[in-house]
């Protein structure tokens, strides 16, 4: 069992449902209830990291954060490291591969609050803000919570996008599921087994609550 | 252009737009006044509401509520939803579902100091005969509590005036009846004017002092349910306010120096207005009410009474009315009379029977001669 990597996986899971949080609600809200121009391609480009091979993604991700690239160049001007190979790189493209993980269960939660409702809590004074956070918020809670466990759980397993982006560098870019694979090419089926299963609980634990709280609220008590 | 005089209480509003609903309304609402806006479906009621409320922002025109502007296209105001003093009622009622009937109603009192929304949103809701059903969710009421709290969150923002959009469409009938009854009850005690929207024309002469009836977004006629329904403006409000009898005339002079029409070879007896000048091609219209059975055993009585001869050639029986379709000859279409059905028992009336009736002068309503089809298309 490699702790280091069990830790940096969950620290790698932590912060990008933490980043995610605040840009999914945003984007989200948006898709649900706004309407512009090149909306379609904008859904398109966010749905992109579902289809793409991670190998792709992956590819491309190192490209942009290359010595290169601006994003690349930029990073390196203000902390003195580079984006590839590191944890810091290693986050960025868990954000990029989670968003659809993160916006859809997000989207569909704020698109089943009637418009109406939001117009009365309008028409009753409140806020925008208040709006948002005793209307909409608790609304769409079940939504919210669903896309924040399947983020976690998805960049705990995630390895495609890991392996090309960060490489396996103990303590920076090696996460549980690489430390898995690792494991297994050593011919340690056991260390492997122990990280699977502590991998496959976490799952089952992330899909039972994100099925249990999809039940609407405001419905009556059973 | 004339001015809405600024300190007159109440609400004025004046809207006008093209597209995405056509919209050239003008309405006027006195404080303790509720007046209906009807009209069918599409017809831009609730645009309306929506604009006074700050849910639709109409390319022209003017609402003023009191002493505030809410919204004035020329000089650049529309305020926010939230900085006008409304009280809207949904038609799906919208209250917030994971919240208390309480929480409902003390959600619209962000104006109030936080002690006193518990104590006011349990006296409101006393007030809409609720008591005892404060923590209750939405989804645990019935659709008539329903629309009860969404009455209740209306008030409960101490509103300018208070907006209901269908607000019975959404229960049955018996629920709906009791809660005319409350409504009618609780319009007494408020000072504000009352938007009731609806597409019914009973529940507009039931509960409201005056009507406007709307036909693609235009206001066509305002008035009292009655004046609207006796003596509609032209025969597109005939129509829209279910007046059957609506038929094509000339002014003729008859004798003695009186006016009357020239209908299908027949001499009608009826007040002419003075604008009308004998010749013209008008319409005219007469309520079912005023279309009287002729009694066999009573001489006409000279003047004001125009007899007319037919077969009945519909009969539809509905509780203690019956609503009878007279064919008359020459006419294209049917001239219609309501009898009591004790009446139309007693009498053998069915389809088929000869009858005489009589168009009672008084009842008899002439407007201005306009092609039914230059009214629906634009």
């Amino acid at each position: 069992m490699d702790g280091t990597a069990l830790v940096l996986s969950l620290q790698l899971a932590a912060a990008t449902v933490v980043l995610l949080l605040p840009v999914g609600i945003v984007v989200a809200r948006a898709r649900a209830w706004r309407r512009f121009t090149g909306r379609r391609w904008v859904e398109a480009a966010l749905a992109l990291p579902l289809v793409l091979p991670p190998t792709v993604l992956g590819f491309y991700l190192l490209v942009a954060f290359g010595a290169g690239s601006p994003l690349g160049q930029a990073f390196e001007a203000l902390t003195g490291s580079t984006l590839a190979f590191s944890f810091a790189g290693l986050l960025v493209a868990s954000l990029v591969v989670n968003l659809p993980f993160a916006i859809q269960p997000m989207q569909r939660a704020f698109e089943a609050i009637p418009d109406d409702v939001r117009a009365a809590a309008a028409c009753c004074g409140m806020s925008p803000w208040r709006i948002f956070t005793k209307i909409e918020l608790p609304l769409a809670w079940s939504g919210v919570l669903s896309a924040m466990v399947l983020t976690f759980a998805h960049t705990l397993g995630e390895f495609g996008v890991v392996l090309m982006v960060g490489g396996s560098i103990p303590g920076e870019t090696k996460t549980i599921s690489i430390a898995i694979y690792d494991r297994m090419q050593a011919f340690d089926a056991s260390g492997a087994a122990t990280m699977a299963a502590v991998l496959l609980a976490c799952s089952l634990v992330a899909i039972a609550i994100a099925y249990s709280t999809s039940r609407p609220r405001g419905r009556a008590a059973a | 252009m004339t001015a809405v005089p600024e300190a007159h209480a109440g609400l004025h509003l004046r809207v006008a737009q093209h597209a995405p609903i056509p919209l050239d309304a003008q309405i006027d609402c006195a404080p303790g006044e509720t007046l209906a806006l009807v009209g069918p479906s599409g017809s831009g009621k609730s645009t309306i509401l929506r604009c006074i409320a700050g849910l639709h922002r109409a390319r022209e025109g003017r609402i003023v509520c009191g002493a505030d502007t809410w919204f004035d296209a020329a000089a650049g105001i529309d305020r926010t939803p939230q900085a006008r003093s409304t009280g809207l009622v949904f038609q799906s009622y919208a209250l917030f579902p994971h919240l208390t009937a309480l929480g409902n109603v003390t959600a619209a009192m962000s104006h109030r100091p936080p002690a006193e929304r518990d104590r006011r949103g349990r006296e409101l809701l006393h007030r809409v005969h609720l008591e005892g059903l404060e923590a209750r969710r939405p989804a645990e009421l019935s659709g008539g509590q329903q629309q009860r709290v969404a009455v209740a969150r209306a008030l409960a923002r101490d509103p300018q005036v208070l907006l209901l959009d269908e607000p019975f469409s959404a229960v049955d009938q018996v629920t709906r009846q009791k809660l005319y009854r409350e409504l009618s009850e609780l319009r007494r005690t408020l000072a504000l004017p009352i938007v009731l929207v609806t597409h019914d024309l009973d529940e507009a002469a039931m509960l409201a002092d005056r009507m406007s009836i709307l036909h693609r977004g235009r206001t066509l006629q305002t008035g009292t349910p009655r004046e609207v329904r006796t003596r509609p403006a032209d025969p597109l409000v005939a129509s829209l306010v279910d007046v059957r009898n609506v038929f094509d005339a000339r002014v003729v002079a008859l004798a003695g120096g009186v006016r009357g029409l020239g209908w299908q070879g027949r001499l009608l007896e009826a007040t002419v207005p003075s604008h009308f000048a004998t010749g013209d091609r008008v319409a005219w219209c007469i309520p079912m009410a005023g279309v009287r059975l002729k009694r066999r055993d009573r001489a006409v009585e000279p003047g004001r009474e125009n007899p007319v001869d037919g077969q009945v050639s519909e009969c539809v029986t509905l509780g203690e009315d019956t609503t009878l379709a007279l064919r008359v000859d020459g006419l294209p279409s049917p001239l219609w009379l309501r009898l009591s059905t004790h009446i139309a028992e007693r009498d053998e009336i069915r389809v088929g029977t000869a009858l005489h009736v009589c168009l009672l002068a008084e009842a008899l309503h002439v407007m201005p001669w306009r092609d039914a089809a230059e009214g629906t298309d634009p």
